[in-house]
C-alpha cells in the first residue's frame, strides 16, 4: 500500500510537472530572448482553457475527437500572443526593463479582468477531453492520460530543442538575445523573430491548457496568473532560457508539490514551492541548467 | 536645496501644516455639518479606504521610486501588519486601555511587526535585482499568505473577524499625514540621497564608498513599516479579514497606482493612491470594469509616459504662494530660481 501511494504521487507529480514545464517552455522561450518575464503568459492558458470549454462541445456535437479542439485554442492563443506582443510590448521595447516588466503585468491584469467581464465570475467546468483507461501496477491506479501529458510534453521539449538548435530561424533566435545590432546587420528581422517566439510560446501554452484541462476539468478567471507564476518558478529553477532545463525544473516542482501535499504538510505546499525558488535564487540564480553570466561594469 | 536655511525650513513646515489643516477642517466640516445627510458615513468610509491605500501607495513608492525596486508583494506586508495588529488589540481588549492609546499600541505593533519581517525577507531578498527581486517578493508575499492560511492564531484559513472598530477618518487622516510626512522627510534626507544615488548606479554607489546592501534593507524595512500601519488601520477598520485578500492582485493594485501616479512622485502616489481608491467607490455599477480600466490605463501610461503621470514632480504649496504673491502664477511659466522645497502633502 505504501509502495501504491508512492508510486501514484510519481506519476501524479510527473503530469503536475509536464503542465509546468509545457508553461515554463513559454517563458523561457520570452524570457531567453527579450529578457523580460512575460506575465500574461500564465494568461494565455486561462484564454486557452476558456477555448476548450467553448469548442470541445462543438467538436463532440460534429463527430470529432474532443482534443482536436486544441487547434482552435492554439490558433486563438497565437492570436492573443502576437496581438499583446505587437500592440503592448513592442512600443516598450527598449525602455528599460521596469517599464516591460509593468507592461507584462497590465496585460496580465486586462486579459484577466477581460475574461472576468466576458466569462463571468463563476468557475467553468470543461468536458472530458480524454476517455483513457485506467491501469493497475503494483497496486497503483495509473491514469493513461497522465502518461499521455508526460509524453507529449518530452516530445515537444525534443522537437523545440531540435527547432532551436537546428533550425535557420532557431539560430537567429538565438543570436537576436546576444546582439540586437549585430543581428539586424546580419539580416535577421528582430522583430519578426521576437513575434514568432511569442507565437510558439502561446501555441505551447494551448497545450497547457488541454493537459490542465484534462487532469482538473475546470476554468476559472484567475486559473492563469497562479499556476503562470509557479511554472515560472520552474522555469527559473531549471536555468532560465534554457529549454531541458524548463522541463527539469517543470518536473521537479511538480513532484516536490504532490510529495508536499501527500506525506508533509498538505496546506504549505504552495510554500515550500516558494520557498526553493527563493533558496535557488539565493544560491545559483541562474538556475540548476543555466549559465552564471557575470555583469559588466 | 543648496543653502541651508532653518527658518526658512520653519514657514515652509508652518505654511503646509496650515495646508493639511484646511483640508482637515474642510472634511471635517463636510462630514459634520451632515450636507450630505444619509451618505456621510459611507463618504466617510470612502475616505478611511483613501488614507490606508495613500500610506500603502506611498510607501510602495519609496521602493519603486526612489530605491528602483519592484515589491510584487506588498500587500504581505500590509498583512503582517494587519494580522499583528489585530491578534495584540484583541489580546488588550480587557486592558481597559483608552482607545486612542490601543490604536496606536496597534499601529505601532504592525508597523514594527512589518519592519521585521521586511528585515528578514529584505536581507537574502534585496541581493537580487530587477526582475527577479520583483519575483522573489511575490514568493515571500505567498509565503506569508500561505502560513496565515494555517496558522491557528491568524483564524487558520477562515475569517479573522471581531476585531475592534478603533480606525475612525479623523484618527486615520492624521496618521496618514504623519506617515507621508516621515516618507517625505526621508526622501529629502540625507539617507534619501543616498538610496536615490544607489538607483542611480549602484556599481558607481558602492564604489564611493556606500554600504548599498546595507542602505537597501534599510529602505526595505523602512517601507515596510509603513505597509504595517496600513495593514493595521486596514485591520480596525475592516473588523474581519481573511489572509486570501492580501493575494498578488492586491500587490499588483498597488504598485498599478504607485506607477499610474508617477514613480518617484509622493504627490502622484497620494493622488493616484485616493482617486483611484475612491473612484471605483463611487461608481459602484461599473465595478467589474476597474482593474479592466486600470490596465488599460497602465499599459498607456507605459506608453506615452512611462515615468508615470505625474512623473517626479511634487505639489508645493510653498511655491504656488510664491508664484501667486510675485504674481507670476498668471503670467506663464516663467522659472522661479530659488526654489524652495518643503512640498505639500496633501
Amino acid at each position: 500500500m505504501q509502495l501504491a501511494l508512492f508510486i501514484q504521487s510519481v506519476i501524479n507529480g510527473l503530469n503536475q510537472g509536464a503542465i509546468y514545464a509545457l508553461i515554463a517552455l513559454g517563458y523561457t522561450m520570452v524570457y531567453g530572448i527579450i529578457r523580460m518575464i512575460n506575465f500574461a503568459h500564465g494568461d494565455f492558458i486561462m484564454v486557452g482553457a476558456y477555448t476548450l470549454f467553448y469548442t470541445i462541445p462543438l467538436m463532440i456535437s460534429a463527430g470529432m475527437p474532443a482534443w482536436l479542439a486544441v487547434i482552435v485554442a492554439i490558433a486563438v492563443c497565437v492570436i492573443v500572443g502576437v496581438t499583446v506582443e505587437v500592440v503592448a510590448y513592442r512600443p516598450v521595447r527598449g525602455q528599460g526593463s521596469m517599464t516591460a516588466l509593468i507592461t507584462a503585468l497590465a496585460m496580465s491584469l486586462f486579459l484577466e479582468n477581460l475574461a472576468m467581464v466576458l466569462f463571468g465570475a463563476n468557475p467553468k467546468s470543461v468536458p472530458a477531453i480524454f476517455t483513457l483507461p485506467t491501469v493497475n501496477f503494483l497496486g497503483a491506479t495509473l491514469q493513461t492520460k497522465y502518461l499521455l501529458t508526460f509524453g507529449i510534453g518530452a516530445v515537444i521539449m525534443i522537437l523545440l530543442q531540435l527547432f532551436v538548435k537546428k533550425t535557420k530561424l532557431g539560430k537567429a533566435m538565438r543570436a537576436v538575445p546576444q546582439d540586437k545590432e549585430a543581428s539586424t546587420l546580419m539580416g535577421i528581422h528582430v522583430n519578426k523573430i521576437i513575434t514568432t517566439t511569442f507565437a510558439i510560446g502561446s501555441g505551447l501554452a494551448a497545450v497547457a491548457a488541454l493537459m490542465y484541462c484534462s487532469t482538473y476539468p475546470r476554468c476559472t478567471t484567475d486559473m492563469g496568473s497562479m499556476m503562470g507564476l509557479k511554472a515560472f518558478i520552474a522555469a527559473v529553477l531549471g536555468g532560465i532560457g534554457s529549454i531541458p532545463g524548463a522541463m527539469l525544473g517543470g518536473l521537479v516542482v511538480g513532484l516536490i508539490e504532490i510529495f508536499v501535499k501527500v506525506y508533509i504538510a498538505p496546506g504549505w505546499y504552495e510554500a515550500i514551492t516558494y520557498g526553493l525558488l527563493i533558496i535557488v535564487l539565493l544560491v545559483k540564480p541562474s538556475g540548476i541548467l543555466g549559465k552564471n553570466v557575470g555583469e559588466k561594469v | 536645496m543648496n543653502v541651508k536655511n532653518p527658518k526658512k525650513h520653519f514657514i515652509a513646515y508652518l505654511i503646509n501644516l496650515a495646508g493639511v489643516l484646511v483640508l482637515f477642517f474642510l472634511l471635517m466640516g463636510l462630514f459634520k455639518s451632515n450636507v450630505l445627510g444619509a451618505r456621510t458615513a459611507y463618504l466617510m468610509g470612502i475616505c478611511t479606504t483613501a488614507c490606508y491605500t495613500i500610506v500603502m501607495v506611498t510607501s510602495l513608492n519609496i521602493l519603486v521610486g526612489v530605491m528602483g525596486e519592484f515589491s510584487l508583494g506588498h500587500a504581505g506586508f500590509m498583512s503582517v501588519g494587519a494580522y499583528a495588529s489585530a491578534i495584540v488589540t484583541n489580546a488588550l481588549a480587557d486592558a481597559g486601555l483608552p482607545t486612542i492609546l490601543l490604536f496606536v499600541i496597534a499601529l505601532l505593533v504592525g508597523g514594527v511587526a512589518s519592519a521585521i519581517t521586511g528585515v528578514l525577507v529584505g536581507i537574502p531578498a534585496l541581493r537580487l535585482r530587477g526582475d527577479y527581486l520583483a519575483i522573489v517578493t511575490v514568493a515571500f508575499a505567498e509565503i506569508i499568505r500561505v502560513a496565515f492560511c494555517n496558522f491557528e492564531i491568524t483564524g487558520g484559513g477562515r475569517t479573522m473577524s471581531g476585531i475592534a472598530k478603533l480606525s475612525n477618518f479623523y484618527w486615520c487622516f492624521w496618521v496618514t499625514v504623519i506617515c507621508v510626512t516621515i516618507m517625505y522627510m526621508f526622501v529629502r534626507s540625507r539617507f534619501g540621497r543616498t538610496v536615490k544615488a544607489i538607483r542611480e548606479d549602484y556599481i558607481a554607489a558602492s564604489a564611493s564608498g556606500v554600504n548599498v546592501t546595507f542602505y537597501k534593507v534599510m529602505t526595505f524595512t523602512f517601507s515596510a513599516f509603513f505597509a504595517g500601519v496600513a495593514g493595521a488601520m486596514y485591520a480596525h477598520y475592516m473588523t474581519a479579514m481573511i489572509p486570501t485578500i492580501f493575494n498578488f492582485n492586491y500587490s499588483a493594485e498597488f504598485l498599478t497606482e504607485v506607477i499610474i501616479g508617477g514613480t518617484g512622485s509622493l504627490t502622484g502616489s497620494i493622488i493616484g493612491a485616493a482617486l483611484l481608491s475612491a473612484l471605483p467607490e463611487l461608481m459602484r455599477q461599473f465595478s467589474t470594469y476597474r482593474m479592466l480600466a486600470y490596465s488599460i490605463v497602465l499599459v498607456l501610461v507605459m506608453i506615452f509616459k512611462p515615468g508615470g503621470i505625474f512623473g517626479t514632480y511634487e505639489f508645493s504649496l510653498t511655491r504656488i504662494l510664491k508664484k501667486l504673491l510675485s504674481g507670476e502664477l498668471f503670467k506663464g511659466k516663467k522659472k522661479l530660481t530659488d526654489e524652495m522645497g518643503g512640498a505639500a502633502h496633501e
